[in-house]
């Protein structure tokens, strides 16, 4: 829902523009400046959705990693928790796993493309933080996922 | 009536072990031996029929706990689906003394093929005293020896759980299970914002208590079965990590051993080391740890998702799951390590699995076509049968006896909310368990000394 609101959000700022202004500046008109947090969880992407039981990046996932990759490298003081998600399908164990294997595929692609291998924090939840409830494909496909969390780190 | 001894229905389930159980506060019987038929026929069990009158009143003991003495009892043992109580309002006559003779025409003509005597008093020094007899009313004899408990007050359930163990195991020669404790998540709130909470309770649902902890996320606790303690995977740092607990003090101990993402740990039967998984560069695989000495070592090496681990009752094997041969399926590998055996060919997938405290079985998860079951097969692998089927069925936890399941069942949707449940192993008798919010991940405690 926060995705659908969002793209409402920015196609209204881009309609409502003269000019044919640039979408950054009517960004900058509604006062998200590019280097806020927010910015880089709805207009860089904070998540990468996977396929049933895979924790292979797919095309749409790349995009969105290069994207972030670009914005990380800016905040090079900002740590960042990768957070491996799966759907309810599967056994709670598993699902642990395989949401450490989500995890860890993101965050070799942000150490591949540059990214301080300090800065990065990686957690499993496994099916235990579904972002939608209902049960079939429309929301599975939502909940398999990696969330880049920025300005948080795990110290053990 | 046909009539078929105990040991036909005994064969029908393929047992061939039965577990005797020393009471550590009354002379342990020396003749626990099934001494009444069954009815059996094609496969179907016709309960045995049990009167179980309230308690009679002796010396300063209230009616409530003559009662509620009977009624726990009468909860066991229907439970197990192989005996049907009678409403006390069926019987003709109520015993007014425990050591008058038995008036078996007043058991017979109401149909009860056993009859449960008892009695309770409290003694001057606030202790209370219960006894009971158990007679087979068609054969007019008492059937193993009468028993005496002497405890305090409050625990006057728990001499009902034992009393119903004595009856369970003298009439059916399956072990004792009543007197025992499960440990489980109790979870509250919507299903995109759910509390999860460590909990226990009786295995009949009563006692229902909270553990303390913090507000993290806790999953799937385990009894150690020698010590007064759990084991769990808790969220305390931001990562899941195995925690010791200890039930009297409530207090946690985290394992040195264990820093990084741990999870999905278990006990050896002697109580000493755990088993469990750690991840470590996106891999998953299983760990041995000592936990007097904190010296962990790894059992398993390769790229695949190896997880889910559980002991043998003899120490010498591990049962897990791994996805090395493309999907989930159940391995053994020997705790000293070595090449691990594949035992589950079926189609679909297998998760979950845990070894029966008897040793000649093991309960999993299944995952085939959409839906979840619950199923036991042979340590080889051979005679797999699926006892129950739902939108999702998990995490099987096995009664000390090795004769009954619980598991969680988890119902689909927007509402959708975990429930535990118990189901006899030949498949019969699914029930769910009452408790006061939603609950999963059940495991059951060891008999209670």
């Amino acid at each position: 829902m926060k995705n659908i609101g969002l793209a409402i959000f920015v196609i209204l700022l881009l309609v409502g523009c003269e000019n044919n202004k640039s979408f950054k500046n009517s960004l900058d008109n509604a006062q998200i400046s590019e280097s806020d947090i927010e910015y880089f969880q709805n207009l860089v992407g904070d998540t990468v959705l996977f396929t049933v039981d895979q924790s292979g990046l797919r095309p749409d996932a790349i995009s969105i990693l290069n994207a972030q990759v670009n914005w990380l490298k800016e905040k090079k003081f900002l740590p960042i928790t990768i957070e491996g998600h799966a759907d309810e399908q599967g056994t709670r164990e598993y699902n642990l796993a395989l949401g450490a294997r989500r995890a860890t595929a993101v965050r070799e692609f942000l150490l591949a493309k540059g990214i301080e291998r300090d800065r990065i924090s990686i957690v499993t939840y496994g099916k235990e933080r579904p972002l939608r409830v209902c049960s079939n494909e429309d929301c599975w496909s939502k909940n398999r996922r990696a969330v880049t969390v920025v300005g948080k780190k795990i110290v053990e | 009536m046909v009539r078929h001894s105990v040991l036909k229905f005994l064969k029908i389930f393929s047992f061939t072990s039965i577990l005797f159980i020393n009471f550590s506060f009354v002379a342990a019987q020396k003749n626990d031996a099934p001494q009444l038929d069954m009815t059996v026929n094609k496969g179907v069990i016709k309960p045995i029929s049990l009167a179980v009158p309230s308690f009679i009143k002796e010396s300063g003991a209230n009616s409530i706990i003559s009662r509620e003495l009977a009624k726990v009892i009468s909860n066991n043992l229907d439970s197990t689906g192989l005996f049907k109580s009678i409403p006390q309002s069926a019987y003709v006559s109520m015993p007014l003394s425990f050591n008058t003779p038995v008036q078996f025409s007043d058991w017979s003509i109401i149909n009860a093929d056993v009859l449960v005597m008892g009695s309770v008093g409290l003694k001057p020094d606030g202790r209370l005293e219960v006894k009971f007899r158990l007679w087979d009313v068609s054969q007019q004899k008492e059937i193993g020896k009468g028993k005496q408990y002497f405890t305090n007050s409050e625990s006057w359930r728990r001499i009902s759980h034992k009393i119903s163990d004595t009856i369970y195991t003298r009439v059916t020669g399956e072990g004792a299970y009543f007197d025992s404790r499960v440990v489980f998540v109790s979870e509250t709130g919507p299903k995109d914002n759910r509390t999860k909470r460590l909990a226990i309770m009786d295995q009949d649902g009563a006692n229902f208590r909270l553990l303390k902890h913090p507000p993290s996320l806790v999953i799937a606790p385990r009894f150690s079965p020698t010590t007064n303690k759990i084991i769990f995977t808790g969220y305390e740092t931001g990562k899941p990590r195995v925690y010791l607990m200890d039930l009297s003090s409530e207090e946690i101990t985290s394992l040195p051993e264990l820093k990084g993402m741990s999870f999905a740990p278990r006990f050896s039967a002697d109580g000493s080391q755990i088993v469990l998984s750690m991840t470590e560069n996106g891999n998953t695989d299983i760990f041995i740890s000592t936990l007097s000495t904190g010296v962990k070592r790894r059992l398993t090496t390769n790229n695949a998702i190896d997880t889910a681990p559980s002991f043998s009752p003899d120490g010498k094997s591990i049962v897990f799951e791994s996805d090395r041969g493309g999907g989930q399926q159940l391995y053994i590998i020997s705790t000293q390590g070595g090449d691990a055996k594949r035992i589950s060919f079926g189609k679909g997938r297998y998760a979950t699995p845990v070894w029966s405290p008897r040793g000649d079985l093991i309960a999993f998860t299944k995952i085939k076509e959409g839906k979840f079951h619950i199923g036991v097969m042979r340590i080889d692998g051979t005679k797999e049968r699926l006892l129950t089927t739902s939108f999702l069925d998990e995490g099987p936890a096995w009664a000390p006896n090795g004769r009954v399941l619980m598991f969680f069942r988890e119902t689909p949707g927007k509402a959708g909310a975990p429930s535990i449940y118990s189901i006899d192993i030949s498949g019969r008798n699914l029930r769910k368990i009452k408790t006061s919010s939603f609950a999963s991940d059940p495991n059951w405690s060891p008999i209670l000394n």
